[in-house]
Parts: C-alpha cells; sequence; structure tokens
C-alpha cells in the first residue's frame, strides 16, 4: 500500500529527488526554498549521498555541471535571484548536452523584491535566461503531489534527452504542506553514459566535455543538433490539463498554484450559468501547443492569469496566433488573485468591456 | 653514446634549447622551413650530445626525444 | 640499441599544441602528463581546463577533460570529485581565471579542503584577450589595460594566490615555483608530483603555483621573457613552499 504522509512542498522535492536515485546535491540558501537543503543535508549522508552548500548559486551550479558529467544523477535548488545567478552555469550544461535537475521556487522580483510567491521567471525559464539559443525542460507543478511526480519524472527526462529539466513552483506551493502519496517503486529510467567522464581505465579514448567550438562550420552542426533535440522533446513532452473546457464561453490559460484558485472559480460561477474552463500546461516548455490547436475554437475569448505582469500570455497569444482574443489579468509583487478578482474580470471581458 | 631526435614539425623556434644546451651544439637551421614555416632546431655536433635532456626539459613543444 | 631516454610522456595527447612559440604553458603541460605516467594515473585522472590560452586543453591530455566555465573550475572538480571520489581530479588555470573572476571558487574549494590539485599558471597577464592587466600584473607593468604601467592608485597591488591561501586551514599543500630554467623546471615538475600524491593519499587541497611565461603579450622574446621572470616577477613572487613542508607522501 502505497505511503500517504502529510509533507511540506519543499522537503517533498528533495523526498523525490532520493526516491529517483538521485544522491548528490549542490546549494545554497535563499528564501522560500531552503527546507530542500536541510532535508538534503539530513538524509543524503545516510545513504551515502553527498550534501554540499557551496559558496554561491555560480559555485553549485558549477558544481553541478562537474557532477553531470561524472554521469550521476544531481539536483540543485534555488529562488528566482538565484536562479538568475545560474544562468551562464545552465548554458554551458545545455551547450555540453549534460542532465540535470534544478529547482526554481519563484519569488517576487525584480532585484531582491520580497520572499512571496510569484511566476514572474517564465520568460528566464522558458525563453532561456542564459546566453545561446538553448532550451531546458520546465515543469509547473500545482500540488505539492505534484512535486513529487514532476520531479521524478524530471530526473528520467533530463536523462532521456540529456537536458537540464527545471521544476518551477512558487513560495506557496514549497511552503505549503499537503497529503503526498509516494508510491512503494519509483519508476526510475537508467540511460547508459558512455560519454560520463569516469577516468578512461587506459581501455577507452578520453571522453571530453565541452561546448566551446570555435570552428563556425561545427558549431552550427552542434546548434542544429540542439534544435532536433528539442523539436523531438516539443512533439513528445507536451503536458497539459484540461479541466471543464468542452463548450466554455471562456478558457482560462493559468499554471502553478494559480491553477487551483481557477478551478474554484469555474465551480462557482458554475452556478451562475457562466460556463468557464481551464487549460493549464504542466509543462511550461515545451508550451502545450497543441492542445490550443484543439481548442481555439470552442471559446469566445481566452483569459490568462499569472502572478507577474504577464508572460505565458505572450504563448498563448502564439499558440492561438489570433484566433480568439487573449484577456490578461495578474497580480504581482507576492499578492495573490482573489476568486472575486477574477470572476469580476471575467465578467468583464464577457460584457466587452474595454480591457481598461 | 647519446642521440638527439628532432620531431621538426613539432618546433616553432623558439630557440630556447638552443640556451640551455650545455655543449652548446643547438642552433636554428636557417636553411630549412617546417611544415608551420619555422626554422627547425638543429645540431651541429652530434658527438658532443651527452644525452642530458636539458634540452627536453624546456623545450615546450616537444619537438626533441634523445636516445642513450 | 640505444634506449629512449626521453620522450613525449603517454598522457599528452599526440597533435603539436597551439601555444606562442615559447610559452612555458607547453612545458606545464607535459610536467604534468610526466606526472600522470609516473604516477599511473592517466586512466584515473579527469582533467578541467580553464577559460583562458589553455582554454581547449582538453586536447592535450589523454585522460578523461571537462572545460570549466571561466573561473569555476574548482567549483567543477568539486562537483566531479565530491561524485567520484576515487578519481583524481585536476583544474588548470590562469591567473585570469583563478585569481580574478573565480577567486571566490579557489578559496572555498581550499577552506572546504576538497581533495583536489589545482594547478595555476601566473604570468602576470591575460594571454588569450591579448595583453590585458591581470591581478598578478606587476606593478609599473605596462598592459592593454594598464597602458601607462600598473599604479597603486588606480590598479592596487598584485594579488599573492599562495601567500593568501596559505592562511586557510583546509588548504594541505601550496607552494610557488617557476619554469624561467632548467632548474627550477625540475623543482616545478616535483611540486606537482607531490600534489598529485598528496591528492592520492587523500591529504586534502593542494595547489602549485607556477610562474610562467607571456612572450607574445610582454612584448619580448621568449629567452627575455624567461629572463624577466627570474628578474622580476620571482621578486613580487618569491620561489617558496606555503604549506605542508612537513607533509610527508609517498612513505
Amino acid at each position: 500500500m502505497a505511503e500517504k504522509v502529510l509533507m511540506k512542498g519543499n522537503e517533498v522535492i528533495a523526498e523525490a529527488a532520493i526516491r529517483a536515485g538521485c544522491k548528490h546535491y549542490f546549494g545554497y540558501p535563499i528564501t522560500p526554498q531552503t527546507e530542500i537543503a536541510h532535508y538534503m543535508a539530513k538524509k543524503l549522508p545516510e545513504i551515502g549521498g553527498v550534501f554540499v552548500q557551496a559558496e554561491s548559486e555560480i559555485a553549485a551550479i558549477n558544481m553541478v555541471y562537474g557532477a553531470a558529467a561524472a554521469g550521476i544523477r544531481v539536483i540543485t535548488s534555488s529562488s528566482s535571484p538565484g536562479i538568475s545567478l545560474k544562468q551562464e552555469g545552465l548554458s554551458y550544461i545545455a551547450g555540453a548536452e549534460l542532465p540535470c535537475v534544478v529547482v526554481n521556487i519563484v519569488r517576487c522580483g525584480p532585484g531582491l523584491g520580497g520572499i512571496l510567491p510569484a511566476q514572474c521567471d517564465y520568460f528566464q525559464a522558458v525563453k532561456g535566461g542564459g546566453h545561446g539559443d538553448y532550451r531546458m525542460v520546465v515543469f509547473s507543478p500545482s500540488s505539492v503531489q505534484e512535486l513529487y511526480e514532476l520531479t521524478v519524472e524530471a530526473f528520467n527526462v533530463a536523462d532521456r534527452y540529456r537536458i537540464t529539466s527545471m521544476i518551477m513552483g512558487d513560495g506557496m506551493l514549497g511552503q505549503m504542506m499537503e497529503a503526498v502519496e509516494f508510491k512503494d517503486e519509483e519508476n526510475i529510467e537508467t540511460v547508459e553514459k558512455d560519454w560520463a567522464l569516469t577516468g578512461t581505465r587506459m581501455k577507452r579514448e578520453h571522453n571530453i566535455i565541452t561546448s566551446v567550438n570555435v570552428n563556425p562550420y561545427e558549431l552550427e552542426k552542434i546548434n542544429e543538433g540542439l534544435q532536433a533535440k528539442y523539436k523531438k522533446i516539443v512533439e513528445n513532452e507536451q503536458r497539459v490539463e484540461i479541466y471543464n473546457c468542452k463548450d466554455a464561453d471562456v478558457i482560462i490559460v493559468a499554471h502553478g498554484t494559480v491553477a487551483r484558485i481557477i478551478k474554484n472559480v469555474i465551480e462557482t460561477l458554475k452556478h451562475e450559468g457562466i460556463r468557464v474552463g481551464l487549460i493549464r500546461p504542466i509543462t511550461l516548455w515545451p508550451f502545450p501547443t497543441e492542445i490550443f490547436e484543439k481548442y481555439a475554437s470552442v471559446p469566445k475569448m481566452f483569459l490568462t492569469v499569472e502572478l507577474s505582469a504577464g508572460q505565458m500570455v505572450e504563448d498563448v497569444r502564439l499558440a492561438l496566433n489570433g484566433k480568439k482574443p487573449v484577456y490578461f489579468y495578474g497580480r504581482m509583487g507576492g499578492m495573490i488573485p482573489t476568486q472575486k478578482e477574477i470572476m469580476d474580470k471575467i465578467k468583464s471581458i464577457l460584457r466587452g468591456d474595454r480591457d481598461g | 653514446m647519446a642521440k638527439i631526435v628532432f620531431i621538426e614539425d613539432r618546433c616553432k623556434s623558439c630557440k630556447l634549447c638552443t640556451t640551455v644546451c650545455p655543449k652548446n651544439i643547438l642552433f636554428m637551421d636557417s636553411k630549412k622551413l617546417n611544415k608551420r614555416g619555422f626554422n627547425p632546431v638543429a645540431v651541429s655536433d652530434m658527438d658532443k650530445c651527452t644525452g642530458c635532456g636539458f634540452c627536453v626539459t624546456i623545450c615546450p613543444d616537444c619537438a626533441i626525444e634523445v636516445e642513450k | 640499441m640505444a634506449k629512449v631516454v626521453f620522450k613525449k610522456p603517454h598522457a599528452l595527447a599526440g597533435g603539436p599544441m597551439h601555444y606562442c612559440p615559447g610559452c612555458t604553458h607547453g612545458i606545464i603541460h607535459r610536467l604534468i602528463a610526466e606526472v600522470l605516467d609516473e604516477l599511473d594515473i592517466e586512466g584515473s585522472t579527469i582533467g578541467i581546463s580553464p577559460v583562458g590560452c589553455a582554454y581547449n586543453n582538453y586536447l592535450y591530455f589523454n585522460c578523461d577533460m571537462i572545460q570549466a566555465a571561466h573561473g569555476r573550475a574548482p567549483a567543477v572538480a568539486t562537483g566531479i570529485k565530491r561524485s567520484r571520489p576515487d578519481n583524481i581530479v585536476f583544474t588548470y588555470q590562469g591567473d585570469g581565471d583563478l585569481a580574478a573572476i573565480g577567486t571566490s571558487e579557489i578559496v572555498h574549494a581550499a577552506t572546504r579542503s576538497e581533495n583536489i590539485t589545482i594547478v595555476f599558471v601566473n604570468n602576470a597577464i591575460y594571454g588569450m584577450t591579448s595583453g590585458q592587466m591581470a591581478p598578478t600584473t606587476l606593478l609599473n607593468q605596462v598592459t592593454t589595460t594598464s597602458p601607462y604601467g600598473r599604479t597603486t592608485k588606480l590598479h592596487g597591488y598584485p594579488v599573492k594566490v599562495s601567500e593568501m591561501l596559505s592562511t586557510l586551514d583546509g588548504a594541505s599543500y601550496i607552494e610557488r615555483v617557476s619554469t624561467h630554467d632548467v632548474k627550477n623546471i625540475f623543482k616545478t615538475k616535483k611540486a606537482i608530483k607531490k600534489a598529485f600524491m598528496v591528492q592520492m593519499e587523500k591529504k586534502g587541497f593542494s595547489l602549485v603555483e607556477i610562474l610562467s611565461s607571456c612572450p607574445t603579450n610582454w612584448g619580448i622574446s621568449p629567452q627575455e621573457a624567461l629572463k624577466w621572470i627570474e628578474e622580476k616577477m620571482t621578486l613580487v613572487f618569491p620561489i617558496r613552499i606555503f604549506k605542508g613542508f612537513d607533509l610527508e607522501v609517498g612513505k
């Protein structure tokens, strides 16, 4: 019988990583995600794992770069400002095609900002915060149970494609406690890592992990290889939840914890005879464009709700390509929208109010 | 009796070996160009070579090997 | 039949190296490779290339290699060593890489006493990017970014890495050596060998700072460059052991 436990989001991420066979964590303290480090510091030594508190997030991501190159499962976690510091390292990891898992428990910005929940790192995560044409698979969980499931899946996807998987939650998700049901047996996909740095033992040619190539013909080939990989991921790894969209007048697009508020809004408005649906992207990259092609014809309009000034809304507009109007409603600074605010917005756009 | 073997195409004509040879038998062969367009190192009197390896020690490019 | 006494070490890959004529990087690479051969650890060693002139020296060593972001090699080394503690891990870094952008990483790798070996090449200038001032550039030394000579008022003082790191208890073995003549090259090899043995015997953090030449950017001949090291650099960067004098290895 699977084990059911009441647990804090951050700790579930750490436990999920361990269950996924990851025994190495390199990180740096930053609110609101440091419980991940606490958990790892306590648990990893018990199972022969390694916890290192690095001197900075820059050092931490470069330790991850090294450990991933050594062919082992490895994870680091941080929050927005720390994730900004990791961007160069993430570009190197992408250029060298190394698998790893990076957790961003987003806090409101910019600058030091605040420590409350936000989704304002969307662009940085999905459009590539570092230099060069590269992508990361970005998961956006909306429950503590999904934090567990997606973290385990993140390791499989990372190894499957030799890519960084990012778990992008928000401060609320990391800090809240919910019941989690752990499986008895995890689905761990093991892959052959003959490219890894293990020492030639004088039995093979040396392996080289690098992202530099000053020959433009070769570097373009490398980039074409990366783009082909990303295309395959777009075709195979889009994840999305559809809720009550069948004959909706308005379809709301929201991810993470905001989607939970939207579901309550949908149930409440049913009593007022207002049909609202929800499309919840679970992978922010690859963005679930297929579902938008399928549902473009259904509603009169779309509404994107985010804890930001509006970032995912651009991808929604791109996916719909002008077929339907796309409105936006967002809160910033750590403010969380209430059901009422969102319902008022829905009624306003249904009335056709100018989008004030 | 020691002998120097030159891997001429590795030489970059930096002349450092000529400054350390105790027997002063190394010089840059201005009549020759190696694949990289440098005058490679040459030896004037192989018999004087003691195989001390000073030239090899200071050569940055492993352009010299010594046999004894 | 004559026995080959000196030849290219096995751990040094075949092709010619890209360094400028007379640059002592080439010597240091050969010394490391000779040490890997003599200690028979090429098969278990993983090396880390920096950003700088040696950025692609992963082509020159026959052991497994990885190229690191500028200054981050000690962190990459930490990640590898902590994942594969039985492998031998070394970084190869220049003075811009280690003593400028990478200061935080080297200080903390040392203070954590990571069981890794750092080969730190100090040539008092940025070579790859054509001759800028480095943290180890000497006072009055002219570079492309100190065209009137380095002054304390504008550019402060050369940073003494070995002295600085030797104050950290985590650092087990730190020695500064030089490549400016045959005698000192032998000493350099001895220090590199000792550093790798400190690591092999799990005795903590080892670093060898090697004074090295840059004829091209110093604007002098290879031979004059070695003289400049001896007459100028060794005054600011004295050649001596700073930590681990009494550290026994290879017993």
